[in-house]
C-alpha cells in the first residue's frame, strides 16, 4: 500500500478531481473510478461509494455490488504496513501456511484483520507470480522469498522499528 | 548505429525484480563507466529467461554465459573478471541443484533449456521489452505489415490460423481460427478484440512473463485479429496484481501509437485499430470469457449462459473474440513462418508448443516451453531437474483449481489437450505444480476447494452450494471425523456440479477431488478409517509427543512452544506435551536436537 498520509480534506479534494474526469460516464467507468478512489483512501468507505454513484449516475446498490464482488476492493481500512502472504499453489506446497501462522501468532491478529493501533494488517493473497521464490510474502511493496518461519520475527521487527 | 562488443542481459521479470535485479542494473551502470567500458558493453533489461528459482539472472553475450543468483555485490567481479579480462566467473555459473552444468558453458546447453522449444517465448529474455526497435529488429510487426500492405484477404489469414492447428492456450483448447471465423462472418459495424490476461490460476505466471518480456507481440497479434474479423477496438484485461506487466503494456501501446502501428490508417492501408487496457480487480471467475466481458463493462463479473456465444453477442452486446495472451503470442510467428511449419510441431490434435509454469517441489522452478507431446517425466526430471532433497515424486498438478493430479503411473503420457483430459486433469492455462511424498493429497484437494468456494461468484446454486458442501466434507475428513459415506457424498456432489453449473468454474471445480480420489484413494481411506495422515499435514490427525527415553531434559522445546503446552523440569524430569493444548505447529520437533519429539 504505502499510502501517503493525506489529510481528510486533501483526500476529498483528490477524489473530486478523479470524479470530475468521470462525470456521467456510467457503468463502464465504474471499475477504474473505484480503483483510483481506493488509491486515495486505502479502502472504500460508504461515503466514497455514494459520491461515486452520484457522479457516474448509478445507484449506490450497483456500486456496492461491484465493490463487494471484487477482492481487490476493500471495505475495511488497512494497516500502515500490510503483510500479504501468498497462498498460491506453489507457495502452499512449500509451506506458506506455516508462514501465515507465524505472522498471525506474532502480530496477534488473523488474516484480513488490522491491529488495534492500525499499524499492521494481514491479508492472504492468491499468487503474486513469484513462484520461483516460493514461499513468498509481500510487506507493502517489498518482496521476501524463499522464507522459513524462523525468518519471520526478524522481518516483522524491521517494520516495527520503522 | 552504435556497436558493442558485449551485451549484458539482466532479467527484469517479476521474479528477478523481486530479488533485486534493478539494483544489479544500477550497479552495472555505475561500474562500466568507471572501468571505461561504457562504449564497449551494453546493458539490456530483458524479460524472463525462465529459470526463476535461480534468479536474478545475468547473461553475457556473445558467449551466452549465464550467471545465477547474482547479487549487486557480484557485479564488480563480473565487470572486472569477465568483461575486462575475459575470464568467466565460475562460482556464479553453477546451478544450485545441477552441479554438472558447470561444464555447459552456454546457457542453451544446460539441461533446463535443451528440451525446450521457444516459440511463444521467442523474445523473452532476448530483447528489451521497453524498446519497440528491438522487437521490430526481431521480425516484429512484419506479419502485420505484410498483411496490411499487401491488403490480404482477411479470410485467407483466418485460413492460415485454422491450418496451423493453433488451439486456445487459456485452458479449453478451442481452435483459434474457428473462433475468428465465427466472429468474421457475423455482420456488424462494431466488433471487439479482447485479450484475456487475467491469469488468476494460482501458481501460473506464463502470461505475465510474456506481457513483461514481449508486450509488442500481443499488440501486433490483436491488430491482426482486428483486421481479420473487422474490428477497430481492442481491450486487454489484465490483473491489477501484475504492476510490471501493466506498466510495460502501457509503455508498449504508447510506442506503437508513436510509430503509427496502432491508431488510424495503419501502414496507409485504411485499417484502424486502437487498444485499451482494463485492470482486473481480483476475481478468479473473470478468467471465464462471459464474466470477463461483464467486468470490462464495469459490472460484477457474473458469467452469462452461452449461447449466445461472444462471437455473436459479446462485449457491449457486439460480436467479440477473446483469446489468451499465449495464444496471441503465437500468431505473428505463424503468419511469418506459415501454417505448415507450426503444424509440424506437436501431436496430431495439439499443434505447436505450450508454456508451463513449473513450480512446487522441483529443483528448476521456472517457465518452460515444450513442444506438445513431451512427457510429464521429461518436464519434471530432465528440464525440472527432479525433486529436491532426494524425496520421491508423488504427483504433478496441472490446470489449477480446474485440473487434477497426474500420478507416477502416468508420468510417460505425452502432454496434449486430449491426453490430459483423459488422465482426469486438463491443460488449463499452464500451471504445473510438482508434489513430493510430503504433500497430502486430501489436503491439496481441500486447498483447491477452499479457493473455489472463495471465488465462486454465487450466481448459480450448484456451484455456490456444491463447492461449500464439498469443502465441509473435506474439512471433516482432514479433521479425522469423516466417514466412508462422506466419500460417496463427495462423488455424488461432484457429478451434479459438473453437470449443472453455469460456467466452467463450477463445471470443473470438482476435478481436484475426483482426480485425487481416483489416483490416491488409499490416502482418503487412511484419513477416514485409520484416522491417519501419512504426510503429517492434516493437523487433526497428527499428534506430537516426546519420547521420555530420548529426552535430555534441556527445555529447548518448552521455550519454543508458542502456547506453553510443554512442561518438565530442566535436568530432572523429561518434558511432556499436553495434547489438549497443542496447536501442532511442529516448532518443538524442529528445535529438538536429540530427535526426542515424535509425531504419529
Amino acid at each position: 500500500m504505502g499510502i501517503d498520509k493525506l489529510t481528510p480534506e486533501e483526500m476529498a479534494e483528490k477524489l473530486d478531481e478523479v470524479l470530475a474526469q468521470n462525470k456521467g460516464q456510467g457503468q463502464k467507468a465504474l471499475m477504474s473510478t473505484l480503483q483510483e478512489a481506493q488509491e486515495i483512501y486505502g479502502f472504500l468507505p460508504l461515503t466514497v461509494q455514494k459520491k461515486v454513484a452520484m457522479t457516474l449516475e448509478l445507484s449506490v446498490a450497483e456500486v456496492y455490488g461491484v465493490v463487494s464482488f471484487y477482492s481487490f476492493f476493500s471495505l475495511k481500512p488497512k494497516g500502515d504496513t500490510v503483510f500479504s502472504i501468498c497462498l498460491g499453489t506453489a507457495c502452499y506446497v512449500k509451506g506458506s501456511r506455516k508462514i501465515l501462522d507465524k505472522i498471525e501468532e506474532i502480530l496477534g491478529i488473523k488474516s484480513g484483520d488490522v491491529t488495534p493501533d492500525k499499524k499492521f494488517s494481514i491479508s492472504a493473497c492468491r499468487c503474486i507470480g513469484a513462484c520461483g521464490l516460493a514461499p513468498v510474502i509481500m510487506v507493502n511493496d517489498d518482496v521476501y522469498g524463499r522464507l522459513t518461519p524462523d525468518e519471520i520475527p526478524g522481518i516483522i521487527a524491521k517494520y516495527k522499528e520503522a | 548505429m552504435e556497436l558493442f562488443r558485449a551485451h549484458v542481459l539482466v532479467c527484469c521479470g517479476t521474479g528477478c525484480t523481486s530479488s533485486n535485479s534493478q539494483k544489479i542494473i544500477e550497479q552495472f551502470d555505475k561500474l562500466l563507466p568507471e572501468n571505461g567500458l561504457e562504449t564497449e558493453v551494453k546493458v539490456v533489461k530483458t524479460g524472463c529467461f525462465g529459470l526463476c528459482a535461480e534468479g536474478p539472472i545475468v547473461v553475457v553475450y556473445p558467449e551466452g554465459v549465464m550467471y545465477y543468483r547474482v547479487t549487486p555485490a557480484d557485479v564488480s567481479e563480473i565487470v572486472l573478471e569477465h568483461l575486462l579480462k575475459g575470464r568467466h566467473v565460475n562460482r556464479l555459473m553453477t546451478l544450485s541443484a545441477e552441479p554438472e552444468s558447470l561444464t555447459a558453458l552456454a546457457a542453451e546447453d544446460s539441461g533446463f533449456f535443451k528440451k525446450q522449444k521457444r516459440i511463444a517465448l521467442r523474445n523473452c529474455g532476448v530483447i528489451n521489452p521497453e524498446e519497440i526497435d528491438e522487437y521490430i529488429a526481431n521480425d516484429g510487426y512484419l506479419a502485420l505489415g505484410n498483411i496490411l500492405t499487401e491488403k490480404r484477404d482477411p479470410l485467407s489469414i483466418i485460413e492460415v490460423v485454422k491450418k496451423s492447428g493453433l488451439r486456445g492456450r487459456g485452458g479449453g483448447g478451442f481452435p483459434t481460427g474457428l473462433k475468428w471465423e465465427f466472429a468474421a462472418k457475423v455482420e456488424n459495424d462494431t466488433k471487439y478484440v479482447c485479450c484475456n490476461a487475467d491469469e488468476g490460476d494460482p501458481g501460473a505466471f506464463m502470461d505475465r512473463s510474456i506481457l513483461e518480456g514481449d508486450p509488442h507481440s500481443i499488440i501486433e497479434a490483436m491488430a491482426i485479429a482486428g483486421y481479420c474479423i473487422g474490428s477497430s477496438q481492442g481491450y486487454i484485461y489484465v490483473r491489477a496484481e501484475y504492476p510490471i506487466a501493466v506498466q510495460r503494456l502501457k509503455h508498449a501501446i504508447k510506442q506503437a501509437k508513436e510509430y503509427k502501428l496502432l491508431g488510424d490508417d495503419i501502414f496507409g492501408s485504411g485499417f484502424s485499430f486502437d487498444l485499451d487496457i482494463r485492470l482486473g480487480a481480483g476475481a478468479f471467475v473473470c478468467g471465464e470469457e462471459t464474466a470477463l466481458m461483464r467486468s470490462i463493462e464495469g459490472k460484477r463479473g457474473n458469467p452469462t449462459p452461452r449461447p449466445p456465444f461472444p462471437a455473436v453477442r459479446g462485449l457491449f452486446g457486439k460480436p467479440t473474440i477473446l483469446n489468451n495472451v499465449e495464444t496471441y503470442a503465437n500468431i505473428p510467428i505463424i503468419i511469418n513462418q506459415g501454417a505448415e511449419w507450426f503444424a509440424s510441431i506437436g501431436t496430431e490434435k495439439s499443434k505447436g508448443t505450450k508454456v508451463f509454469a513449473l513450480g512446487g517441489k522441483v529443483n528448476n522452478v521456472g517457465l518452460v516451453e515444450i513442444p506438445m507431446g513431451t512427457t510429464v517425466r521429461e518436464i519434471v526430471f530432465d528440464i525440472g531437474g527432479g525433486i529436491p532433497n532426494g524425496k520421491a515424486y508423488k504427483a504433478v498438478q496441472t490446470g489449477g483449481p480446474s485440473g487434477g493430479c497426474i500420478p507416477s503411473s502416468l508420468l510417460d503420457i505425452p502432454i496434449d489437450y486430449d491426453n490430459l483430459v483423459a488422465a482426469g486433469s486438463m491443460m488449463g492455462s499452464g500451471g504445473m505444480i510438482v508434489m513430493d511424498e510430503d504433500t497430502c493429497m486430501v489436503d491439496i484437494a481441500k486447498f483447491f476447494l477452499e479457493f473455489t468456494v472463495d471465488e465462486s461468484c454465487g450466481k448459480c446454486t450448484p456451484c455456490r452450494i456444491g463447492t461449500t458442501r464439498m469443502f465441509e466434507l473435506l474439512t471433516k475428513i482432514t479433521d479425522g471425523t469423516g466417514t466412508m459415506e462422506d466419500l460417496t457424498s463427495l462423488e455424488t456432489i461432484a457429478v451434479s456440479l459438473k453437470n449443472a453449473s453455469l460456467c466452467a468454474l463450477g463445471q470443473t471445480a470438482a476435478n481436484p477431488i475426483l482426480s485425487t480420489m481416483k489416483h490416491f484413494r488409499d490416502e482418503y481411506i487412511e484419513h477416514v478409517v485409520d484416522k491417519k495422515c501419512r504426510c503429517h499435514v492434516c493437523k487433526g490427525l497428527t499428534e506430537y509427543y516426546i519420547d521420555p527415553e530420548m529426552c535430555k531434559k534441556c527445555s529447548m522445546c518448552a521455550k519454543k512452544c508458542p502456547v506453553n503446552c510443554i512442561s518438565g523440569v530442566i535436568g530432572k524430569e523429561p518434558y511432556v506435551i499436553d495434547a489438549s493444548k497443542c496447536i501442532k505447529c511442529g516448532a518443538c520437533m524442529e528445535t529438538c536436537k536429540f530427535k526426542a519429539v515424535l509425531r504419529k
